[in-house]
């Protein structure tokens, strides 16, 4: 099983969402979340000062997948959060050891 | 004399105080949305300690003060201590007026109030609370209520009678309150700012407005408050009274997109609090002029203080002085342009009691005596505060430790925090289950 958690602009999530949900993936946690890669922050001005604001606000994406779905996921991923401007976020995927499912106790795939 | 109480008169004018009234609650909210989360209650309550204190001292000696019977041309007397002496009395100010002297005590008592507040928007996040409120008791007794006397006393029963201010005699046109409300308040800020010194980061680290949506609320209830600001300093329902209204609105929707101009040029993007800032300028602009200029001179006033205001707000950051809301930059010099502006525009086709400016063939004279009225508060308001901020320093301490500041002042002064937010601080989805509980509250049953 794999962890794969994606990072992306707030406006693309319900596309993301859209296409995961054609993929059969059944369940996914949303996040909010703030930071910076390559873009760097932005700019704002109160009454003419200049601040600069590091983070930028994304969408943090986590869903738990089959291996064997795994790679097809992350495509899909990408396909639906790509603008091809900076600033556009990451997709990565970990190894997941166990998964429980709390209301019935199954485990493994079974859980996902 | 008038034979009888104007039932007409006497509604408005107390309308109106209630409506001046408001303005102290819209300060409150237009500074609180400005500061940083963590002191936006001491900033609020800066406001409502002052509401409390400056109306017992009113009450008390301070209208008796500014608009005693008699005194001289600096100050007025204590004919009128306690507000007794007016119960049935006609309010008279350089004229007899057919509404309650205590309908006029009331309606000037609020302007007193907010001039004490707006000091406030200068000393954010750092001024101890005690300080605080010894500065503003003693700040309207030496300050306002003599610079009141000065601008706003005509003399006790006819113009110019015996106890009128020096500044009134002079000629000095001062509808509503230019000089002895804003640049006064404008000239105490600067100087409290100096005296107690910037907030720990000034210039380096973000001190970002934390909720802008309170600061167009704030903006909004003193817009709505500032009719009865200027209109009911008519005190009457009449004619002089819609003239004050009009430019009262024409100019302060002038200031707006004056203000949002300058920020879309020089800046990119025309902002809520430019909005809200640029009505405010306009306003402050408008006060002295508002029943002494035509229309079209009231908005050419709201364009320039919209737009000089605009610039003045960013001078803090060179001359390295922590105004923290601009209370300088926003009512010291839009007090100054509304001031001088009716050298150019003041004209008599809209007030026979007024005056001619430069525009209207009037000559120079006008602009001089606006001058003269304009410095002389300035400076007698600077000097004042400079030496009582200097004495509260020695005495009492001035500012709150750096550990408060930089934790909140909100805590250490009210042990109160703004929002609820979790007890992490953080987000909400985990408030109350933390690891806080409940000392005295009522017994579970």
């Amino acid at each position: 099983m794999k962890l794969i958690t994606a990072i992306v602009k707030p406006f693309k999530l319900e596309d993301v969402k859209a296409a995961l949900e054609g993929r059969g993936i059944s369940g996914l946690t949303v996040s909010e979340a703030s930071g910076y890669g390559r873009q760097k922050g932005h700019t704002e001005v109160y009454r003419g000062a200049e601040y600069t604001v590091d983070l930028v606000p994304k969408v943090r994406i986590e869903v738990l997948v089959d291996d064997a779905a795994a790679d097809g996921v992350i495509e899909a991923i990408v396909a639906a959060a790509q603008t091809g401007k900076i600033g556009d976020g990451k997709v990565w995927m970990v190894p997941v050891d166990a998964v429980v499912r709390v209301r019935t106790g199954e485990r493994g795939i079974d859980a996902i | 004399m008038p034979e009888a109480i104007n039932a007409g008169d006497t509604a408005w004018v107390l309308m109106a105080a209630a409506m001046v009234l408001l303005m102290t609650p819209g300060v409150a909210f237009f500074y609180g949305g400005m500061t940083r989360a963590k002191s936006v209650l001491n900033m609020m309550m800066m406001s409502f300690l002052a509401l409390g204190l400056v109306t017992v001292l009113w009450v008390a000696f301070g209208f008796s003060l500014a608009f005693g019977d008699g005194g001289n041309g600096f100050v007025g007397d204590l004919s009128f201590a306690g507000l007794t002496p007016l119960v049935d009395a006609f309010a008279t100010n350089g004229g007899t007026y057919p509404i309650p002297a205590l309908a006029f005590a009331m309606f000037q008592l609020m302007f007193a109030v907010i001039t004490v507040a707006l000091i406030s928007g200068a000393v954010a996040d750092r001024m101890k609370f005690l300080a605080w409120g010894i500065f503003a008791a003693v700040w309207a007794t030496l300050v306002y209520f003599p610079v009141a006397h000065w601008v706003f006393d005509f003399g006790s029963a006819e113009l110019g009678g015996s106890g009128a201010g020096w500044l009134a005699n002079l000629g000095v046109l001062d509808f509503a309150g230019g000089t002895a409300v804003h640049i006064n308040a404008g000239a105490a800020a600067l100087a409290l700012a100096i005296v107690l010194g910037r907030r720990i980061g000034f210039g380096k680290t973000p001190m970002k407005p934390h909720n802008l949506p309170l600061v167009v609320l704030g903006a909004a209830l003193l817009f709505f408050g500032w009719f009865g600001f200027n209109a009911g300093s008519a005190l009457g329902a009449n004619g002089l009274a819609a003239v004050a209204f009009t430019n009262t609105m024409v100019a302060t929707a002038a200031g707006v997109l004056g203000w949002l101009l300058v920020e879309k040029l020089r800046d990119g993007h025309a902002t809520s609090l430019g909005a809200a800032s640029g009505a405010v300028a306009a306003l402050v602009a408008i006060t002295p002029a508002c029943a002494f200029v035509a229309p079209w001179g009231a908005i050419a006033i709201g364009v320039l203080a919209g737009v000089i205001c605009a610039f003045a707000v960013t001078l803090k950051y060179r001359l390295r002085i922590d105004d923290s809301l601009d209370v300088v930059g926003v009512h010291l010099v839009g007090g100054v342009i509304g001031c001088l502006a009716l050298g150019f525009f003041a004209t008599t086709s809209v007030n026979e009691l007024g005056k001619d400016g430069l525009f209207y063939g009037g000559g120079i004279g006008l602009l001089g005596t606006q001058a003269i009225g304009a410095f002389a508060v300035l400076a007698y308001s600077f000097v004042i505060t400079i030496a009582l901020a200097y004495v509260l320093k020695r005495v009492v301490g001035l500012r709150v430790s750096k550990d408060d500041e930089v934790s909140g002042i909100d805590l250490a002064a009210h042990a109160e925090t703004g929002y609820e937010l979790g007890e992490s601080g953080g987000g909400g989805v985990f408030a109350g289950i933390g690891s806080s509980s409940v000392r005295r509250a009522q017994e579970e049953d």
